[in-house]
């Protein structure tokens, strides 16, 4: 679905700029706490009127500052997926979803009857909120949001504490829910693998403003500053200059980290710019090619996906426990860095 | 010696009927003004805000006299409720529920406004994000999640109303048999000598009192507010 969303929002100790502007089935707004995006949904939904802007989904104006068109929630249908899932704690599930389905004006059994079952909440429905667990509570949310036939479903960070297991269990849980409607999925979160997971538009804020956005692969691929590159906290990033360019057979070589490094050619840039070089942890790896640049282990640090090695400069690195096991600290190593995975950023 | 006299009960009974009805008026208009106050913003908010507390500053007797002048029978507001019910209001036991509401009014309303805020305003952005007018949301999510503290509220406003005296007095004056309230029938009491009068309404008084603050504090204990979990 395409959304075209431009905004502009004034608090009293915050200033809001969002735009997103996409054709795509998932948008992420990706961001620390702080960054503007829940307030961003929030526009989306019709709960914060913006300063000024534009707001349309499919072919559906929400919101047009120039000509004072603020269209209330309750005509949004935005299935609204709150943070701990809102569900009315007085109901139980099937007077949540009755409820839903008589405010949107659509009652049908049918459509009661499957989504009870499709969710595995036949035998719950007479339970209230406070007698489900976690993972229940959040498909009756999915289930309640589904009866209105939702234009867009929000999701406010879904899965923030929940543990890996239920995570998963979450991912598989909406990519079910993505089969039963075409609505357009706008998540919030600061989670990198729900990002992955879901996203297939990306938007990154911070402090208030859109910092790089675009499908997913071309966003993790290339951070579009210094900044992105920090605050997605999986890149390295190492000053560097350019000594060699070559657009020819796409190639370059970079000095940084007191030695020369392939790299691909760089777009816009010249010999001897100076600037960082970003690419991804998981993209150094061990090598026992003699040509190779060798550096000096400072510190291994067991994670959850393997060994994260710091390096003398600044350089990180993740590998497998396996061949983490005959590293120490001191340990000099050569390393690889995959060239095509490298990027160059001036500032 | 003469035997005492029989105790009069009319002042208990009127009393009752008088809060019983100042406390419906409250619960109805003050929880909408409660909840005006407490979602909406509209200009002139704050000032109304100050004209609903007034009354818990101002001395009983400037409040009598203020509802006095308003509702004389030459006042707009008083000649049209004649005009409807065939009778002045001043000096009737009508009065001494406008002037039980006024007594009790202010206190529900700000204790309300409370307890309507405490309602998690994600259950009614849920609900409004699902496609429920307010209406809607009001009567079937907001008002069930405060209905405990809100019918807490209404039993202590209750037992408020039966303790007005100073502006039942200049209503509703102090007529036996027509607007003796049991507040003013004490005064009565005492000021005429009749001890045993004076000592059994009292008693009679602080008993529902202790009843009433008894039932509120049970509705309070168990009032679940409209929290998620």
């Amino acid at each position: 679905m395409k959304i075209d969303f431009k905004i502009r929002k004034h608090l009293p100790a915050f200033e809001l700029e969002s735009t997103i502007q996409a054709d795509t089935g998932a948008v992420v707004l990706w961001g620390a706490s702080g960054a503007g995006k829940t307030l961003t949904l929030n526009c989306l939904a019709g709960f914060t009127r913006p300063d000024s802007g534009r707001i349309l989904v499919g072919d559906d104006l929400f919101y047009d500052g120039a000509t004072g068109v603020h269209i209330p929630p309750r005509l949004r249908r935005c299935g609204y997926i709150f943070q701990h899932h809102a569900l009315f704690p007085h109901m139980t599930v099937l007077e949540n979803l009755t409820f839903a389905a008589r405010a949107a004006g659509k009652p049908s059994r049918q459509k009661l009857r499957d989504l009870l079952d499709a969710f595995e909440l036949t035998e719950l429905t007479h339970r209230k909120p406070a007698q489900l667990s976690g993972g229940q509570q959040q498909r009756a949310a999915l289930a309640r949001a589904l009866m209105i036939e939702p234009r867009m479903l929000l999701l406010d960070e879904p899965t923030q504490g929940l543990d890996a297991r239920l995570k998963r269990a979450f991912f598989e849980l909406l990519r079910q829910t993505r089969q039963r409607t075409d609505a357009l999925i706008v998540l919030v979160t600061h989670d990198l693998d729900e990002c992955f997971e879901i996203g297939e538009y990306i938007c990154l804020l911070e402090s208030g403003k859109i910092i790089q956005a675009g499908l997913k692969n071309a966003v993790f691929a290339k951070p579009a500053s210094v900044a992105v590159a920090r605050s997605l906290g999986i890149y390295n990033v190492i000053p560097a200059e350019i000594e060699f360019l070559d657009p020819g057979r796409n190639l370059s070589r970079l000095r940084m980290l007191g030695t020369s490094w392939n790299g691909p050619y760089f777009p816009g840039h010249l010999l001897g710019d100076k600037g960082f070089a970003t690419f991804r942890e998981t993209s150094v790896k061990l090598s026992r090619d003699i040509k190779d640049t060798a550096l000096s282990v400072l510190a291994l640090q067991p994670y959850s996906r393997g060994v994260r090695l710091e390096w003398e400069g600044g350089l990180a690195s993740v590998i497998s426990e396996s061949e983490a096991r005959e590293l120490r600290p001191g340990s000099s190593v050569r390393l690889q860095i995959e060239p095509a995975d490298i990027g160059f950023l001036s500032k | 010696m003469s035997s005492p006299a029989p105790i009069d009960w009319f002042p208990l009974f009127l009393s009752l009927r008088v809060a019983a009805l100042a406390t419906l008026a409250v619960f109805i208009f003050g929880t909408a003004v409660a909840y005006l106050l407490s979602h909406k913003t509209f200009r002139g908010k704050a000032f109304v805000e100050s004209v609903i507390t007034l009354p818990l500053v101002l001395p009983p007797t400037v409040l009598g006299y203020y509802l006095l002048v308003l509702l004389a029978r030459d006042s707009l507001p008083g000649t049209i409720y004649e005009k409807i019910f065939g009778q002045p209001l001043v000096f009737t036991w009508q009065a001494a529920v406008l002037a039980a509401l006024i007594h009790s009014g202010p206190l529900y309303i700000r204790a309300a406004r409370g307890v309507l805020e405490a309602v998690d305003y994600r259950l009614e952005w849920a609900a409004h994000s699902l496609g429920a007018s307010e209406w809607r949301t009001f009567f079937q999510i907001t008002l069930p999640l405060a209905w405990r503290g809100l019918s807490s509220l209404a039993s202590l406003s209750f037992a408020r109303s039966l303790g007005d005296f100073g502006i039942t007095m200049m209503v509703a004056g102090n007529i036996p048999g027509r607007t003796q309230t049991l507040s003013v029938a004490i005064y009565d009491a005492v000021e005429s000598g009749n001890g045993a009068l004076a000592r059994t309404l009292v008693l009679a008084v602080s008993a529902l009192a202790v009843l009433l603050l008894w039932l509120s504090g049970s509705l309070t204990r168990y009032a679940r507010v409209g929290g998620i979990q």
